[in-house]
């Protein structure tokens, strides 16, 4: 790999005016700061130390709710409203502000750490590089997916400038181009050098995130940096991603609100009555302080309640919602079976606040290359001649790559004893290709090939004995079974998507001009002569083999040409290629002629080997009624020979050609149309279309959408959707930085969404369920009580209950359940997909459940306030002496609710750990505990004013009526609640209540893959038309080369042919259409 | 990119070096049990809880059935004339007295307490209760003399002498005094004997209220609270509050610790007396005849619309005369008889053979 120099930097300010053109002076800073354009540097930590404190209070602050907490904390410091001492509110929100605090600051300490300097960071105009006439060969799987080798070539005044540092120093072009955009496909600019202006295009460009190959250095001048650089506009914007549940909590705490405002109004008109009918006459014995009449107390009491009644929204939700992710996500970093332990690569929860959402997705929008496939490409299986070989060892080739494997003795058998067809057929692989040859030392082949199965075929070949050594343009040489041959090159018939074939024309050392071409099985077959019939028919037979193995299948044929017919079509196509009109016609005309009359050489099969366990993930995450989109940058065929082999697409399926278009009016179409299928494929996307892809369906969809991809090219289609997984330890770390989950198997996805997803979603949605419930019933009793203190915002219980209720006595319990909770266990998720629906219907946690959540609570709250009320009305103590008093009935409703709730909390708990056992029984020893040392003697005696209950635990739990009236208070909260589940599961039964009652089979069911394809692959050259022409015009070949044969600087990169592009979708046979 | 746990280096080096721990704490496998709901386990539970309750309900009715209580409301009637007068808060240091008669026709037997009610008293007024200063009446000699502004507007007389006990609470204080009269069948009018204390319970009369520390033998409980002044509506100084028993005086006067344990409700009943069983004709408790209630009327009542009353009551284990439980207990143990049958049929029909739990 060669070294990247850039020694022109940019500083960076930020940029406030919208650039219209960029001027960029080589080697001058000052003129290049007065621009203020980004520099390199991108900051991702926010705080240092002194910043820190105010800095984030202030940002905690800004949250609806700490506010909200704040006020109410200056709204008990006036003395006329405070119906609670400081320390409720001041307690719990100096806990939270501080947990919230530290959370933060770790977490900017870890964004601190600069990310992965391996890539390129800026974009650059090429100067000049070890290669000859300043040619730089780079990858650009970063940036678009595809492996295969391009070509970026300088000016040649600027080659000039070589390696020398003096001469660079000195050099002083000018820049003026386009400003930052996100077009990967396109540069305008033009450089001014010594008067003389020269233009740029993209070819001269080297962007950010490409890798350079086969060069040893090269200079560049910086244009974009940092943030301005093509990769990072394509990355679409980093929003905070919010989870559907944290907005419906927004909604949900909105509308509490409200209903706190109803709850305080009420009472507060209450307290207005109240004053106006009884307090004045109560007024000799509780005197009103001057000016408070009864509207003005009315009003007062309005904040008194809000204070009281504010625990509706308890501040501990956020924190207990947040503790609950971040221990989701621990569970997922922590999950062996998403270990993948060929690269030590453990699955991990970069974001730990989506947790739920991944019980919810409805969408799966993939990335094909690297997320699906391994994008190893193995020759599998061939057919030479009518017969079928497979699997060879290839000891005795000393040049065979040693990774290769091929184990068909009797084909190493046929190639050694000399069968010309079996020495025509890989000679053939060794000769009609537009792989590069790379050998750094004697013996030690590289080939860069632009597509793998390109690679794989020429790799076949080479460990055949049928070794591809090097090019020219005008010759290919090979050593075949170890004698160094030389063929000269005529023609190449290139590869285009309409031909599906290619071939080359070319002459042997002996004089015989043959054509070779290989090609899609469809299109060959038509064009064979008719000698070939018999061979044609077993081929056939093994070619419906080969594809119904999901193998992707090539045809071989040559033809031996006659010499004078081949100067005559020389001479035409000379004519055709120079000529202005109709070039491409009139070439096809002539390629058409030629690749007539072709003899079958046999077939090959090659295995586009997909990740582990793709199929059975893609068949389960469809059983889980979760639609699976691939987008993918490759072409169409590609994408689709991989949904072939996905279980994605299959034979029953119709298909549909749409024109794809992303402009505004088409958007819905489209939507409508692909939503109807179970399937899509998008080919030909760039990253941002990716993205937009993503945005329509979340916009129009209102459904949850999760992104999968490895490489930088799926970085802003990761951004835009809800959760973004990457595939960790392939193409870089891009995706993976700006991802929320990372692991390193696609199959990983349905543990992820399957066990982990769903359980985070049921525990969250059990959490808030719970706890609005506990909160709910908490707060009112408290309303029900001010119809019987005047409405004086009395609280019915200790102020001290009130304070450590959410905070000790039930906050375990009910993080216990949502941490540990599990309906059913993973092997059951895995084996009923189906469990996986309730997430997506939303139907754990809606509206609809929140408004039975504080139905049930009112009922609670009704039967915990006035069970006791009516108990302990009028009684007394079994010795007489008072026990309805204030503080003893506050002991008994703080009690019966504390039982009532943890009750509650074990029917909803379907899984009792050891763990939820401790939580539960510790948090009521805690309670007792707790309560019994406040309303000691010693507490009292130290603390007067703090701790008046003294003696209300010792003198009132050791009555029985007491524990009777808790007994009857939680028999009437459980009964009804018990009765409705068992009647609901008995007539209404949900999958979950069905999975649970069945009985777990010995061993889980094994998925078999499932190959029915019967449709062969119409080859797969895979990306763009090939480099043929530029294979043989060798017109970069004026200085000679040192170690290198050809090049080639043509690119046509798939992002040049944007729009309008051409998606596929298939649609399930028998469906109808449906017009929403 | 290897996950360190506060700066510490990853242990175990090698190729499998961040492979996750197979704890069953972090494969999520923790051994747990599984209840679920069933009719196997859900019909008998209902069927055990309402027998439960229904046996509870019963034994609990029996109990408090065997308790007596008579109720005597003296608001008005035969008190009419001190409850007018009582409207006039000029009169208020006029002495009134009146008398009240009733009819016991069952024996009272065993212990038997005296109480007084009050109806729509609000006791639980925020401001109302914590218009006291449980530092003063806890004995502080600071407090004593600077009592805690929750006390407003009863911290200080016009002159600026502290009240002590200051507050509403104290301020308020029933002050109604009565003496119970007992008549036979053809026997004398006699007295029926109180025990005045042990009406408070143990932790208010020995820890929460406490008198100012005496500084020697000599100091009177008068010469403690001096430089402080009875509350408003008081007649009596605190330490003169029982003058009878000097014991009984200041801040651990029973009756004012009864006062100042506030009720929950407005509507509510606090120990008076309890019957001395110690002479006859109460040995056994308070016998069949006639009574007659002598009542010292101070206390106001027009000022909150209430009224007054009196309750003569035996208890059992279960406390007084509360039939809210007992009934409480029938009717849910009903109520779940009747669920758990409607759950039998509707199991029975559809849950039996599991038709709906077909996939």
């Amino acid at each position: 790999m060669g070294s990247l120099l850039s020694r022109l930097g940019l500083e960076c300010g930020a940029k406030e005016v919208k650039e219209e053109e960029r001027n960029i002076r080589a080697n001058d800073r000052e003129y290049n700061l007065s621009y203020k354009y980004a520099n390199n540097a991108i900051k991702t930590s926010k705080y240092n130390i002194f910043t820190f404190l105010p800095l984030n209070l202030f940002e905690q602050f800004q949250r609806l709710a700490n506010a909200y907490f704040l006020f109410l904390l200056c709204l008990q410091l006036i003395p006329d409203i405070s119906s609670l001492s400081w320390f409720t509110t001041v307690v719990p929100l100096v806990l939270v502000l501080a947990m919230t605090m530290a959370k933060d600051g770790s977490d900017d300490i870890v964004s601190a750490i600069p990310f992965n300097p391996s890539i390129r960071t800026a974009d650059l105009l090429l100067l000049s590089s070890s290669e000859p006439l300043n040619l730089v060969y780079i990858e650009t799987a970063e940036l678009d997916g595809e492996t295969n080798l391009k070509v970026k070539q300088g000016l040649t005044v600027t080659g000039e400038l070589e390696d020398s540092i003096e001469k660079l120093a000195s050099f002083d072009g000018q820049v003026r181009c386009e400003p930052p955009n996100n077009r990967l496909d396109k540069f305008t600019g033009c450089l001014s050098l010594d008067g003389a202006m020269y233009s740029l295009d993209n070819e001269k460009i080297l962007l950010r995130g490409c890798t350079l190959r086969n060069t040893q250095w090269c200079f560049g001048l910086v244009l974009f940096g940092g943030p301005d650089t093509k990769l990072m506009q394509n990355c679409g914007k980093t929003t905070f991603k919010r989870t559907s549940i944290d907005r419906l909590m927004n909604v949900l705490v909105l509308s509490i609100f409200g209903f706190l405002a109803i709850m305080c109004l009420i009472l507060a008109i209450g307290n207005g009555i109240w004053e106006y009918q009884e307090g004045a006459t109560f007024a000799a014995f509780l005197p009103k302080p001057e000016g408070v009449n009864p509207p003005f107390s009315a009003f007062l009491t309005f904040w008194s309640y809000v204070i009281i009644l504010n625990t509706v929204v308890p501040i501990s939700l956020y924190v207990s919602v947040e503790i609950i992710r971040l221990g989701n996500s621990f569970y997922i970093d922590w999950d062996r079976k998403m270990y993948y332990p060929k690269n030590d690569t453990p699955a991990q929860a970069r974001t730990t606040t989506l947790n739920e959402e991944l019980g919810q997705i409805k969408y799966i929008f993939s990335d094909k290359t690297g997320t699906l496939t391994q994008n190893i490409m193995t020759f599998n299986k061939c057919s030479i001649n009518g017969k079928s070989y497979e699997r060879v060892d290839f000891s005795w080739n000393k040049l065979a790559d040693p990774k290769f494997w091929f184990h068909d003795h009797s084909l190493v058998e046929v190639v050694r004893g000399g069968n010309p067809k079996a020495h025509d057929f890989f000679r053939l692989l060794a000769l009609c290709h537009t792989v590069m040859p790379e050998e750094k030392k004697e013996g030690e082949l590289y080939y860069q090939a632009q597509s793998p199965d390109e690679g794989a075929l020429v790799t076949a070949a080479r460990n055949f004995g049928f070794v591809f050594r090097s090019r020219t343009p005008e010759s290919i040489t090979v050593v075949e079974m170890g004698k160094l041959v030389t063929y000269e090159l005529l023609a190449v018939l290139d590869f285009n998507n309409v031909r599906k074939r290619m071939s080359v024309i070319v002459r042997s050392p002996d004089g015989r001009l043959t054509l070779y071409c290989k090609g899609a099985d469809t299109i060959i077959f038509e064009r064979l002569h008719p000698s070939s019939k018999n061979v044609m028919e077993a081929t056939t037979q093994h070619l419906n083999e080969y594809a119904g193995d999901g193998l992707r299948t090539l045809a071989l044929a040559y033809k031996d040409i006659d010499l004078n017919y081949m100067e005559d079509w020389k001479k035409r196509h000379h004519e055709a290629s120079t000529g202005m009109e109709q070039r491409e016609e009139k070439l096809d005309a002539l390629y058409e002629e030629i690749e007539k009359g072709l003899l079958l050489l046999g077939a090959t099969a090659v295995e586009d080997k997909l990740q582990d366990g793709v199929p059975q993930t893609i068949e389960q995450l469809a059983k889980a009624d979760i639609k699976i989109w691939v987008l993918t940058g490759d072409k169409q065929e590609t994408a689709e020979n991989i949904g072939y082999s996905c279980n994605m697409l299959r034979e029953e399926m119709t298909e549909v050609f749409i024109a794809y278009a992303l402009e505004k009016d088409m958007q819905k179409e489209l939507l409508r149309t692909a939503c109807m299928c179970q399937t899509v494929i998008c080919c030909r996307v760039t990253p941002l279309q990716k993205a937009q892809v993503v945005e329509l369906v979340k916009k129009y969809k209102q459904a949850i959408t999760l992104a999968i991809g490895d490489g930088a090219n799926d970085v802003s289609m990761i951004k835009a959707a809800h959760i973004g997984v990457g595939i960790s330890g392939q193409e870089g770390m891009q995706a993976v930085l700006s991802s929320d989950y990372s692991f390193a198997q696609f199959r990983y996805l349905q543990r992820l969404l399957l066990v982990h997803g769903r359980w985070s979603y049921l525990r969250m949605c059990k959490f808030l369920r719970y706890f609005f419930y506990k909160n709910f019933t908490f707060t009112l009793v408290h309303f029900w009580y001010g119809f019987f203190c005047g409405f004086s915002a009395q609280t019915v219980y200790d102020e001290w209950f009130i304070t450590l209720y959410n905070l000790v006595y039930t906050a375990l319990p009910v993080l216990g359940l949502s941490l540990f909770d599990q309906d059913v266990n993973d092997r059951w998720s895995f084996q009923y997909p189906q469990l996986y629906a309730p997430g997506q219907l939303n139907q754990y946690f809606s509206k609809k459940a929140f408004i039975y959540t504080v139905l049930h609570s009112g009922y609670s709250s009704l039967v915990l306030f006035f069970i006791p009320w009516a108990a302990m009305y009028d009684t007394v103590r079994d010795d007489g002496k008072d026990i309805v008093d204030y503080q003893s009935f506050a002991l008994l409703a703080q009690t019966c609710l504390l039982i009532a709730v943890n009750i509650q909390l074990g029917l909803d708990t379907y899984y009792w750990t050891a763990v939820n056992q401790f939580f539960l029984w510790g948090s009521l020893s805690v309670y007792f505990a707790v309560t019994f040392t406040m309303y000691s003697n010693g507490m009292f005696l130290i603390f007067t004013s703090s701790f008046p209950f003294i003696g209300a635990a010792r003198n009132s739990l050791n009555q029985p009526n007491m524990w009777l009236t808790i007994l009857i208070t939680s028999i009437l909260c459980v009964v009804p609640v018990v009765a409705y589940r068992f009647l609901r599961i008995l007539l209404w039964p949900t999958i979950n209540d069905k999975v649970s009652k069945a009985v777990l089979p010995a061993a889980p069911r094994r998925i078999q893959p499932r190959r029915i394809s019967t449709r062969r692959s119409g080859y797969a050259f895979s990306h763009a038309q090939g480099y043929g022409d530029l294979v043989t015009s060798g017109r970069f070949l004026r200085r000679t080369p040192r170690s290198r044969g050809i090049v080639f600087s043509h690119t046509d990169s798939p992002l040049a042919q944007a729009k309008p592009q051409l998606y596929r979708t298939i649609v399930e046979g028998e469906e109808p259409p449906q017009i929403p | 990119m290897a996950p360190t746990i506060m700066g510490k280096p990853e242990v175990n080096p090698g190729p499998l070096a961040r492979r996750p721990d197979n704890s069953a704490f972090k494969q999520q496998r923790l051994p747990a049990w599984s209840p679920m709901l069933t009719a196997n386990t859900v019909l008998p539970f209902f069927y055990g809880m309402a027998v439960v309750c229904i046996l509870l309900g019963v034994w609990l009715l029996i109990t408090v059935n065997n308790t007596h209580q008579h109720k005597v409301d003296y608001t008005q009637g035969s008190c009419d004339e001190c409850f007018e007068m009582r409207k006039d808060r000029t009169k208020a240091d006029q002495r009134c007295n009146c008398t009240v008669g009733f009819r016991i026709h069952d024996a009272f037997k065993g212990d038997v307490f005296f109480y007084y009610g009050l109806i729509n008293f609000h006791q639980n007024l925020r401001q109302y209760m914590d218009s006291r200063d449980d530092g003063q009446m806890t004995g502080r000699k600071a407090h004593l003399k600077n009592p805690s502004p929750y006390c407003k507007p009863f911290v200080a007389d016009q002159n600026g002498l502290p009240i002590a006990p200051c507050g509403a609470v104290a301020n308020s204080i029933f002050n109604d005094s009565f003496t119970l009269f007992y008549t036979g069948e053809g026997s004398p009018k006699v007295q029926v004997p109180l025990f005045r204390k042990g009406i408070a319970w143990y932790t208010d009369k020995n820890v929460k209220f406490r008198n100012p520390q005496v500084d020697n033998k000599t100091q009177t409980l008068a010469q403690v609270f001096e430089g402080t002044t009875r509350p408003l509506f008081w007649q009596k100084p605190v330490y003169d509050l029982d003058p009878r028993d000097p014991n009984n005086n200041g801040f651990i006067n029973e009756d004012l610790i009864v006062w100042m344990r506030e009720a929950a409700f407005p509507n509510f009943k606090k120990l008076y007396g309890v019957l001395d069983r110690t002479r006859k004709p109460f040995k056994e408790g308070l016998p069949s005849g006639n009574y007659s209630i002598q009542i010292f009327y101070n206390f106001p009542v027009q000022y909150f619309r209430g009224g007054k009353e009196v309750i003569l009551s035996t208890i059992s284990w279960f406390g007084g005369q509360n039939r809210f439980l007992p009934i409480a207990y029938l009717v849910t143990g009903s109520l779940i008889l009747l669920l758990a049958i409607l759950l039998t049929a509707v199991w029975w029909k559809f849950g039996k053979n599991g038709q709906n739990m077909e996939e």
